[in-house]
């Protein structure tokens, strides 16, 4: 047992990270909102706080909230803007965003560039990321329970008719937007501090695309599925290295079949009624 | 059910004005909605019926004119804040959160006064509407048409309004639904609340409004009681045309 997980804990603990970030989009995803800037608010987070860790020695929890307030400062910066954007519009815009965070991480000195930013303490461990998926997860359960919930729903339901019953749905969509890149944030810094080295391709659209086809693998209102969804994703393209070149076809192939058969994902295989 | 107390105050809406780009939809229209009446609101297709609704409720925005309730002017409120100041609505098109559950739907209703409903207050409120689907579990997008309608109304009970507009709540209902519906909406007049009956239906509007108010191009051009209007010049002119 103990040397099964000492060959797989880099896995278990990607596992963990993409679990958080999986849910980090659920929760803009609930709220109807298709933003797909997670991996630049993750991105963000990172690098905020592996300089800090490097250039000012903070600790493992000092740059977790530094960098998650960094990404959730952006995410409220880039709300203001996009507020009136919704479906497609909103997520070539966020797109637009990531790709404007990854270029930005590209040219400045303090990210080190394209040669990425190395020397970061190795402290997140598989305990950290865990307790951090756990404390999120408890969150979200009580969340789950709460008239915020509803709200967030009916929103994603029907805008006018939520607004209809009382709903400030500006506010709604603008904190479902902070509160998931502040959760994006928080996977950041872990991952950063889990791998000794980051760069800023880490943080680029093959990331988001990755989250965001584990979010619609599990189901994307339904937080169990997205973390069993974001599970899936770290593992098959390990499961799959026979095919090669060929790898990332699983990807889309696993893609295309959720799509056809199970459109609410795992989640929506257990939850489906009436 | 309490009479809406808190709320007994009149809808009073005056000389509004909704002009979109070039076309004047809504053009000096006055109306008033006392507490506990039943105001019809009729008129041929395109009149500015629902325009009139969506200015009252902060949809759209009057180009001039006032509305109030009671003391507290709602024409530059945003809709939220319209319906937390005790304005309900059902839409001309049925509006529900169609993949949430019966009791959620009727449980948003309350967001309008930060109130929470127990199931068994839900229940007395799909009761209250001739709601009679009990599985407060299904899907609202999975229930029959007229059951949808209906759970509408439920929602927008759940709010506990000073004021209801309805918007066209026969529409689809074959006469004996209709009838049920008639009942309802006098049943909850009687406990306090004002309506606006938007509604094409003129064998519902002569049974239960108070008064009824008639739309033609966005104008004013007859008020009175169901009978009047009924030999109303003017009326009969913009309905039969010349």
């Amino acid at each position: 047992m103990l040397a099964w997980f000492a060959a797989h804990s880099k896995l278990i603990d990607q596992i963990g990270i993409n679990a958080l970030l999986a849910l980090s989009l659920s929760i803009s995803l609930r709220s109807g909102q298709l933003a797909l800037a997670q991996a630049a608010f993750m991105g963000i987070a990172a690098y905020v706080g592996a300089i800090g860790a490097v250039e000012a020695h903070w600790n493992l929890p000092l740059s977790l909230v530094i960098g998650s307030l960094c990404a959730a400062i952006a995410a409220a910066l880039l709300a203001l803007p996009l507020g009136r954007l919704r479906g497609v519009f909103l997520a070539i815009a966020t797109i637009g965003f990531g790709e404007i965070a990854r270029i930005v991480e590209i040219n400045v000195k303090a990210t080190g560039g394209a040669e990425g930013y190395a020397n970061i303490p190795n402290d997140a461990n598989t305990a950290w990321i865990y307790g951090t998926l756990g404390i999120t997860g408890a969150l979200i359960l009580i969340f789950e329970r709460s008239r915020a919930a509803l709200a967030i729903a009916a929103t994603r339901e029907d805008e006018s008719a939520a607004r209809g019953v009382g709903i400030d749905v500006t506010a709604v969509r603008f904190g479902a937007l902070v509160a998931g890149a502040a959760l994006a944030g928080c996977a950041g810094v872990l991952y950063a501090h889990a791998n000794y080295f980051i760069t800023p391709s880490d943080f680029g659209f093959a990331r988001m695309e990755q989250i965001l086809v584990g979010c619609v693998i599990g189901g994307v209102t339904s937080s169990l599925g997205a973390v069993i969804g974001a599970a899936v994703m770290t593992i098959l393209p390990e499961s799959v290295r026979f095919l090669a070149d060929y790898r990332e076809v699983s990807t889309g192939a696993i893609l295309l079949a959720i799509v056809l058969f199970a459109p609410d994902g795992i989640a929506g295989l257990w939850q489906r009624r009436a | 059910m309490a009479a809406s107390g808190v709320n007994a105050e009149a809808l009073v809406a005056e000389n509004v004005t909704v002009r979109y780009a070039g076309v004047t939809a809504l053009d000096d229209a006055s109306l008033r909605v006392e507490p506990g009446a039943i105001v019809g609101l009729i008129g041929p297709n395109g009149a500015g019926k629902t325009t009139l609704i969506n200015a009252i409720t902060g949809v759209v925005r009057p180009t001039s004119g006032t509305i109030a309730l009671g003391t507290k002017r709602l024409d530059r409120l945003p809709a939220h804040r319209v319906a937390r100041a005790g304005i309900a609505r059902t839409y001309q098109n049925v509006r529900l959160f169609a993949r949430l559950d019966v009791a959620d739907n009727v449980r948003a209703g309350a967001f309008a006064r930060s109130g929470t409903l127990s199931d068994s207050e839900i229940v007395t409120l799909l009761e209250r509407t001739g709601t009679t689907e009990r599985d407060l579990r299904r899907r609202a997008g999975a229930l029959p048409y007229g059951e949808q309608r209906r759970l509408e109304v439920a929602r927008a009970l759940a709010a506990r309004p000073a004021t209801l507009l309805l918007d066209e709540p026969a529409a689809g209902m074959n006469p004996a639904e209709t009838i049920v519906l008639g009942r309802t909406i006098a049943s909850v007049a009687s406990s306090g609340v004002g309506i606006l009956l938007v509604e094409h239906d003129m064998s519902l509007v002569a049974a239960i409004c108070t008064s009824v108010v008639v739309l033609n191009f966005g104008r004013v051009i007859a008020t009175g009681t169901p009978q009047e209007i009924a030999r109303d010049p003017a009326v009969i002119e913009a309905y039969l045309g010349t």
